[in-house]
C-alpha cells in the first residue's frame, strides 16, 4: 500500500484561519448558573479572541429583600436570615449580626460568652478558608486538595451540628448570649480536630504551593494593587493580599480577640496566588487561637444575665416562674428591648468585613438594617479587574476572590 | 486619634459640617452638595481613604425630610470609623451628587441606594438597577412599599406573553408574629406585619 504524506506547518494553517476573520469582537455570556462561578453570579464579557476586553457583572439573581425583611421582624427573628448571608460561614454571621445590635444596649456579656463567640468565628473561617482554598484548587485544575479540605470540613460541621443542632444554619447567638451553653466534651472534640488539622493542610500545600502547573496559573494574574484594593472597598484576606494590614480583629477588637496571640499575615503582589497564601496561613493562624480559647475557656453563664428585656430567662425558669414566665412572653412577641440610636459594626468574617447598620427606633423591632456585604464590595473590582485577561484566566480570578452571592445579593 | 482637636479643626475649615452625635464613632451631616468636597477632603487631608458603605435611611412617608444617605468612612491611620449623614433636600426627587470619583467604591453602593431607595446620583458613570431587574417600577425600601411585594410584569417580556405569567406578591400568611407593643391587650396580641396591605390597595408610586 503506497502512503503519501504531505507537510504541513502550524504557522500555515493559522494564517489560512486568521484570514477568515474580520476581527469583530465576540460578546460572551457566564452565568448566572455556572461552575466558575460559584452561585449566581453572571459576567458579559467581550472578547477579542482569547483577550477579554470588556467584562460587565451582572448581580440580583439571589437577592430575597433580606434587608425588607429585617424591618419586619424582632431582633431575634432575624437571626436566621444571618445564616443565609454567608452561607459558608453562618456563625460567624450569628455573632456580627448579635453584637451589632448588642452595641446599642448597656449589657456587659460574660467572658465565657464572648470566648464562645470567638471560638465559633475562628471555626467557622477555618470551615469557609478550607471550602474556599478547595474549589480555587478545583479552578485552576487540581481536583485532589479539594478531597482533604472537604474532608476536614465534614469534620468540622458533624462539630457543629453537636454545638447547635444544624450543620448549615446554625442560628446560633441570640442577642445578649448564644442559643445554649458547650455541650459536654465538645471542647476535647474540638481540641482533637485543631490537633490533626494542620498535617491536612499540609497535605494541601504539598499538592498545591509549590506545584508548577498551579503557579503558572495564579502567578502574577488578577493582580490587585493596594491603592485599587482600598479604592474599591476590598476587605478581608483580598485586602491583606495586596499588602494592606488591616484585620478588624487586631485593629477594632470585638468579642474579646485582644487577648489571644496571632498574626496578621499580608502579601506583597495581590495576585491571586497571593490571595491563597494568605488563606492558608489564616487557617493556622485560627488554629493559634482556638488553641488559647479552649486553653483558658472561663466558667460561668453563656448569656447576659441581667438583661432582662432582651435575654429569654432558662426554660425551667419559664416553666415554674410567673415573671420569668411574663418576661419570655414579651420577648417572644415585642422583641428584645433595644433604645433608638444608630450603630455601625464591621466584624473581620472570612469573606471580607461584614458590616450591620442599625438603625432603632426603640422597641424590638429596627427601623432600618443595612447588611454591608464583603463579597458585594470585593466584586465591584471585578470591572476594572478582568479586562487584559485571557478567558482561561476568569476561573481563577473568581475562584481567588472567594465570594459568596448569598450575602452579596442579600 | 479622633479626638476633640481632630473635630474642632474639621468643623473650623468647614462651615458646611455639624457634628450629629459621637455615641459610636463621630457622626457629622451636611448639605448634599458639598458631600463630593468633603469626601475628597477627609480621604486625601485625614486619611479616611475607605469607603466601606454608602446607603440611605427611609424616614417614612409623613417625615419633613424624608431620605437621608448615610455614608461610612474607615481611616487605616486614626483606625476608626466616621459617618456621614446628607439629608435630601427634595423628597420626591431626592438628588445627591456621586462619590464615585473620590471612591470607585461607591459606584455599586450608589446603584443599589438607587435601586433600592429612587435616590438619584448626578454624575454617576452608571446609574442603574443593580440588584432588581433594568425595568423595576418600584423602589422596594421604601417605606410605603409592602413587605409581600407588588404584582407586576416578569422580567421576561416574551415568556409572559405566552404564558401570561406575572411576579406576584408573596403574602406572609401568618408570620412573621410582632406585636405592635402599644395600646389595648386585645390589639397589642403578636400579628403578622404585613397584614394590612392587600392587591386591592393603592400601589405605591
Amino acid at each position: 500500500m503506497s502512503t503519501t504524506t504531505k507537510e504541513v506547518h502550524i504557522g500555515d494553517i493559522g494564517a489560512q484561519a486568521a484570514s477568515h476573520l474580520d476581527g469583530d469582537k465576540m460578546a460572551l455570556n457566564v452565568g448566572p448558573s455556572h461552575p466558575t462561578t460559584h452561585g449566581v453570579l453572571r459576567l458579559l464579557m467581550e472578547l477579542d479572541g482569547d483577550l477579554i476586553t470588556n467584562c460587565q457583572p451582572v448581580l440580583g439573581y439571589l437577592h430575597r429583600g433580606d434587608e425588607k425583611i429585617a424591618e419586619n421582624m424582632t431582633y431575634n427573628q432575624f437571626v436566621p436570615y444571618t445564616d443565609r448571608l454567608d452561607y459558608l460561614a453562618p456563625l460567624a454571621n450569628n455573632v456580627a449580626y448579635a453584637i451589632t445590635v448588642e452595641k446599642l444596649t448597656d449589657i456587659q456579656l460574660p467572658e465565657r460568652c464572648e470566648a464562645i463567640r470567638v471560638l465559633i468565628c475562628e471555626m467557622a473561617r477555618i470551615s469557609s478558608h478550607l471550602l474556599g482554598m478547595g474549589v480555587f484548587g478545583m479552578d485552576a485544575g487540581a481536583w485532589t486538595p479539594f478531597m482533604y479540605t472537604f474532608t476536614e470540613r465534614e469534620k468540622l460541621y458533624t462539630l457543629f451540628e453537636e454545638l447547635t443542632g444544624a450543620r448549615f444554619t446554625t442560628s446560633f447567638t441570640r442577642i445578649g448570649g448564644v442559643a445554649r451553653d458547650l455541650p459536654e466534651g465538645w471542647l476535647s472534640k474540638v481540641e482533637k480536630f485543631v490537633d490533626e488539622l494542620p498535617r491536612a493542610i499540609d497535605e494541601v500545600e504539598k499538592l498545591l504551593t509549590r506545584n508548577r502547573i498551579f503557579l503558572d496559573r495564579t502567578e502574577g494574574i488578577g493582580t490587585i494593587s493596594k491603592d485599587d484594593a482600598i479604592a474599591f472597598g476590598i476587605t478581608g484576606p483580598n485586602l491583606r493580599a495586596s499588602g494592606v494590614d488591616l484585620d478588624l480583629r487586631k485593629d477594632k477588637p470585638y468579642s474579646g480577640y485582644e487577648k489571644y496571640e496571632f498574626d496578621v499575615p499580608i502579601g506583597t503582589k495581590g495576585d491571586c496566588y497571593d490571595r491563597y497564601l494568605v488563606r492558608i496561613e489564616e487557617v493556622r493562624q485560627s488554629i493559634l487561637i482556638i488553641k488559647q480559647v479552649i486553653a483558658s475557656m472561663p466558667g460561668g453563664l453563656w448569656y447576659a444575665e441581667d438583661a432582662r428585656k432582651i435575654f429569654a430567662p432558662p426554660k425551667e425558669k419559664i416553666m415554674t416562674s410567673m415573671e420569668e414566665l411574663i418576661q419570655n412572653f414579651m420577648i417572644v412577641t415585642e422583641g428584645p428591648q433595644v433604645p433608638a440610636g444608630e450603630v455601625y459594626f464591621e466584624a473581620e468574617n472570612p469573606k471580607g468585613a461584614l458590616g450591620f447598620y442599625l438603625v432603632s427606633k426603640g422597641g424590638g423591632v429596627p427601623y432600618r438594617l443595612k447588611i454591608r456585604a464583603p463579597s458585594f464590595c470585593n466584586l465591584s473590582i471585578l470591572e476594572k479587574l478582568v479586562p487584559g485577561h485571557m478567558l482561561s484566566d476568569i476561573t481563577v480570578i473568581l475562584g481567588s476572590l472567594d465570594f459568596v452571592m448569598g450575602e452579596c445579593d442579600r | 486619634m479622633i479626638d476633640e482637636d481632630f473635630v474642632k479643626s474639621l468643623l473650623a475649615g468647614h462651615d458646611c459640617i455639624k457634628v450629629v452625635h459621637q455615641d459610636d464613632c463621630l457622626t457629622i451631616s451636611c448639605e448634599p452638595e458639598y458631600l463630593p468636597k468633603i469626601c475628597l477632603h477627609l480621604r486625601d487631608e485625614e486619611t479616611f481613604d475607605l469607603l466601606v458603605d454608602l446607603t440611605a435611611i427611609d424616614h417614612g412617608v409623613e417625615a419633613e425630610i424624608r431620605f437621608s444617605v448615610v455614608l461610612h468612612l474607615y481611616s487605616l491611620i486614626h483606625k476608626s470609623y466616621l459617618r456621614i449623614h446628607a439629608n435630601c433636600l427634595d423628597n420626591d426627587c431626592p438628588l445627591v451628587p456621586s462619590v464615585s470619583s473620590v471612591f470607585p467604591a461607591a459606584n455599586w453602593h450608589e446603584r443599589e441606594t438607587f435601586d433600592m431607595f429612587g435616590i438619584k446620583f448626578s454624575e454617576h458613570p452608571n446609574l442603574k438597577r443593580i440588584l432588581m431587574w433594568d425595568d423595576y417600577p418600584y423602589f422596594p425600601l421604601r417605606k410605603e412599599f409592602p413587605l409581600a411585594g407588588v404584582e407586576v410584569p416578569l422580567p421576561a417580556a416574551d415568556v409572559s406573553e405566552v404564558t401570561g405569567a406575572d411576579v406576584d406578591p408573596a403574602p406572609m400568611m401568618g408570620g412573621p408574629f410582632v406585636s405592635p407593643g402599644t395600646g389595648r391587650m386585645s390589639n397589642a396580641e403578636p400579628r403578622a406585619k404585613d397584614e394590612s396591605w392587600s392587591e386591592d390597595a393603592e400601589k405605591p408610586l
